[in-house]
């Protein structure tokens, strides 16, 4: 299977791997800003499902995306078991509702494999590659296909 | 500093020097003007003038330099400021401001009036230095002090040859403080013809001699085309020390505004020597021969020079310009700090901690402190209305010259400071207000005489400070509002009923509704349609409010109320559906708790509150907002008037009030976007997110009640309020 084409064959590329709606993905670790634990956020009217609200990071107000909503797996019950990861995507700053963080994953660009691109509904376009790793496989998350819809012409 | 960098630098220059500018003209309106306030005026416009030619923008040159030239004769005394050179003067000041400005837009545009005053001008400096045939002296510019400091040259002296003689005394400590004579000469050499004479008279020859001191000075001679700047440059560390005097040089010979410099021709030299010659220099040395009294004697020397030279210099830039952007995070986290310090406290007085505790004592100090902190910041962005007022004068000018009436502009209240946001937003719609005062409030001249007015109009613009808010007021003694005229109109576009009977005050405020325009005719002016409810949006946009009031044959007056800052608001704290929320103070009219026979069912499920005789519909907050409720509104639900433009009155009913409070207002659109109904975030005490409700999108939301009924509602309401 070909690679995806930004990462070069020897890029040594460092991952971040979670789980949401028990599947494993991963985000580049450059795009991390932090990760914090779930406190209650505020609602937003009008909001499409997967926002659940905005938070208060030091001061930024922020939205908080399910994750695994976002993605059509079902909706996360919020507990303070649950992990927000802080994304920066562009000039805005978003966080992640996801069940759990793993590992850091390095790996060279050529263990990276392309994503299929049938099959699987709506997630082929938030996906960039594939990670093989020992309980299967982590999916690389394009966070910028995440930003809640109508709202990515803002950034 | 690329070419963009320096061109920004040299428009906010503009902008002070144009400030300077303005305050000197109306320094000579008023009648209160100084020598140095001509001086100052002519600074300004020079200063302009070198810094516009650096940037090639030729039609400012040229007219700066038309201005200038006046401006000189001004000064030298040769032109009597009568009252046609003084407006003369003042439409200058107001076109050289334009010019700037349309340089800064990039504009090739020539105003209209360019030519008519151009004429002026040179009708005003004098056939001798301004003929038409007389070559450009601007050309010959030095524009190497783009650091726009205020050089004054009576002549700019061309292509003579300028002699400077610059004596340098026997410093003891001159080697020990490293420096290199040498050096410092060659340095000079670079600028012009260099004769240097060495006295070596005080050179001990018996064991005394120190190898470390310095016994010797020196007399140099320098000869060329060069600047007493550029001098001044090179003996930069020996300042105060060294003397420099230019023995000869053009026609009249340069005349420095700069401290310590001295020209033969200045008339500040009789404090020294007038023609120093060798034995006196050394005579000088001799006397400071010990060696820690070299300096201490020329300091003193030096200071009075400066002294004596001062009067003639620009008063020092004592301000700091400071990217706006760090002053807003500053203010951003000093509120954070804030934040931060009541979520503090409210932990501690939950865990129960007693409040006479020496921690809950800190804390209040850590209060204070915050408090302290953020006032501090919050006056950084605090700016005075005073250049915003000045611009206004030169609104008024423009509009009574083409309008061809007599209108002055009092201001008051200058120094109030409000936030620099507020300053640069209220620009437009105050100039929109001048105009409107301008062109449609001061009678014409023939019926300013006919009613016993004196011929001159007067606008009056004031500030202050009350209570918490910012007050503007604009006034002018016209003919008032004619509102049978207002009444008509607006009859006549559909805006009221024809058989409508209403109070004066709410045919005044027919004026802020839009569309409305009562111009007869479209004037260059105003009466473009865009009209005062542009002005009413920017105000309210602002968190201000706007009234009007009027007298038949007195005058108009349009009164603005604004918060003192954008960053922080009043907010009244709400919740609805288990959500809080925040509503703007100044939109809430009154809390109610109703009285379950004063809730009326009107239509399917829409409610109406009875009050006071009238009946104002009721808003489900939570619903509107899209929260999940169920909820009906009954008499355990509290109603909040408000009160916005478009629909009038509105009761918006939530589940409780819990606090009255100031707010840090945080913008939502960073990270997420813009919400309809929500104009921006804040945190509460608890590190919470509540939204801030836009009362009029709300409103607006709630559009099913019916805008017409509603607006009507008010106008009952409003009767009501009034009567009672």
């Amino acid at each position: 299977m070909p690679r995806p084409q930004q990462w070069g064959d020897d890029d040594v590329l460092e991952f971040v791997t979670l789980k949401a709606a028990g599947q494993s993905f991963c985000i580049e670790i450059t795009q991390i800003r932090e990760i914090r634990r779930w406190t209650p956020v505020t609602a937003l009217p009008h909001a499409e499902e997967a926002v659940l609200g905005v938070m208060n990071l030091r001061g930024a107000v922020i939205p908080i995306i399910d994750l695994a909503a976002r993605l059509g797996l079902g909706e996360c019950e919020a507990s303070p078991r649950h992990v927000i990861i802080v994304v920066a995507i562009g000039s805005k700053t978003i966080g992640l509702l996801v069940d759990s963080v793993s590992e850091i994953l390095t790996v060279e660009g050529s263990q990276i494999c392309e994503a299929p691109t049938m099959g699987g509904g709506d997630i082929p376009n938030s996906i960039l590659g594939l990670i093989s790793i020992e309980e299967g496989m982590s999916r690389i998350l394009a966070p910028e296909i995440l930003v809640p819809r109508g709202l990515t012409d803002a950034a | 500093m690329s070419r963009d960098d320096l061109k920004a630098t040299f428009f906010a220059e503009c902008e002070d020097l144009l400030d300077q500018l303005s305050e000197g003209t109306g320094e000579l309106e008023a009648g209160t003007a100084t020598e140095e306030t001509v001086h100052a005026i002519f600074r300004a416009v020079h200063s302009i003038k070198g810094a516009a030619g650096a940037f090639a923008l030729d039609t400012l040159v040229k007219f700066a330099h038309r201005f200038e030239t006046v401006l000189d004769r001004l000064r030298s005394g040769s032109l009597v400021l009568d009252p046609d050179a003084l407006q003369t003067i003042l439409r200058s000041g107001d076109m050289l401001a334009e010019l700037v400005e349309l340089a800064q837009a990039e504009s090739d545009e020539e105003p209209s009036q360019m030519a008519e005053l151009i004429d002026l001008l040179v009708g005003l400096s004098g056939s001798e230095e301004d003929g038409p045939g007389a070559p450009e002296p601007d050309e010959a510019f030095e524009f190497t002090a783009v650091s726009f400091m205020p050089l004054s040259f009576d002549e700019p002296g061309e292509d003579a040859e300028d002699v400077y003689k610059i004596r340098v005394p026997a410093i003891a400590d001159l080697f020990r403080n490293g420096h290199d004579p040498f050096l410092l000469f060659a340095e000079l050499v670079g600028l012009g013809q260099l004769d240097v004479s060495c006295d070596a008279s005080a050179l001990p020859v018996s064991d005394e001699f120190d190898p470390n001191r310095c016994y010797l000075s020196w007399e140099l001679t320098l000869t060329g085309s060069m600047t007493e700047v550029s001098i001044r440059d090179a003996f930069v560390f020996l300042d105060d020390i060294c003397e420099i005097e230019q023995v000869s040089g053009g026609s009249a010979g340069p005349v420095l505004d700069l401290p310590g410099i001295e020209t033969e021709d200045s008339p500040m030299t009789i404090a020294e020597p007038s023609n120093p010659s060798m034995p006196q220099v050394a005579a000088e040395e001799a006397a400071a021969e010990p060696a820690a009294a070299t300096s201490s004697t020329s300091e003193p020397a030096a200071a009075e020079k400066s002294k004596a030279a001062k009067p003639a210099a620009s008063i020092p830039q004592t301000t700091l310009r400071v990217d706006p952007e760090r002053v807003d995070r500053l203010i951003n986290t000093v509120g954070e700090l804030i934040i931060n310090q009541a979520v503090i406290t409210q932990k501690l007085v939950a865990s129960g901690m007693a409040s006479n505790s020496d921690i809950m004592s800190d804390l209040d100090d850590y209060q204070y402190l915050a408090r302290e902190l953020q006032e501090g910041v919050m006056a950084i962005r605090a700016q005075p209305v005073k250049p915003l007022f000045q611009r206004m004068q030169r609104i008024v000018r423009e509009a009574a010259y083409s309008l061809g009436k007599d209108v002055a502009l009092v201001t008051e209240g200058e120094a109030t400071e409000i936030d620099k946001t507020l300053v640069e937003r209220l620009a437009e719609p105050l100039t929109h207000m001048i105009r409107n005062a301008v062109d449609h409030g001061i009678e014409g001249p023939e019926k300013r005489a006919a009613a016993g007015k004196p011929a001159q109009g007067t606008i009056k613009l004031s500030a202050a400070h009350c209570s918490g808010d910012v007050l503007i007021e604009i006034s002018d003694d016209g003919a008032g509002l004619n509102r049978k005229r207002i009444l008509e109109k607006a009859v006549s576009q559909g805006m009221v009923a024809a058989d409508a009977k209403m109070a004066d005050s709410e045919i005044d405020n027919l004026l802020f509704m839009a569309g409305f325009s009562t111009a007869e005719k479209v004037t260059n002016l105003s009466g473009r349609g865009v009209g005062m409810d542009v002005v009413k949006t920017a105000i309210t946009s602002l968190g201000g409010r706007i009234s009007i009031s009027s007298r038949q044959g007195m005058g108009t007056k349009f009164s603005i109320a604004l918060p003192l800052t954008l960053a922080v608001m009043d907010g009244m704290v709400i919740h609805a559906a288990g959500e809080t929320l925040v509503a703007p103070l100044s939109s809430v009219v009154e809390t109610i708790r109703p009285k379950p026979k004063d809730i009326l069912p009107f239509g399917r499920d829409g409610r109406l509150l009875s009050i006071r005789g009238t009946y104002v519909p009721i808003v489900n907050l939570a619903r509107l907002l899209g929260f999940p409720t169920e909820a009906e509104i009954t008499s355990d639900n509290i109603l909040i008037l408000i009160r916005s433009e478009q629909s009038g009155l509105v009761a918006l009913a939530v589940d409780d009030i819990s606090d009255q409070r100031q707010v840090v207002i945080k913008s939502l659109e960073g990270n997420y976007g813009a919400i309809e109904g929500i104009s921006a975030a804040t945190i509460l005490g608890d590190g919470r997110i509540a939204l801030i409700i836009d009362t009029d999108a709300i409103l607006s939301l709630a559009g099913h009640y019916g805008r017409e009924m509603a607006s009507r509602e008010e106008m009952d309401y409003a009767q009501t309020a009034t009567m009672g």
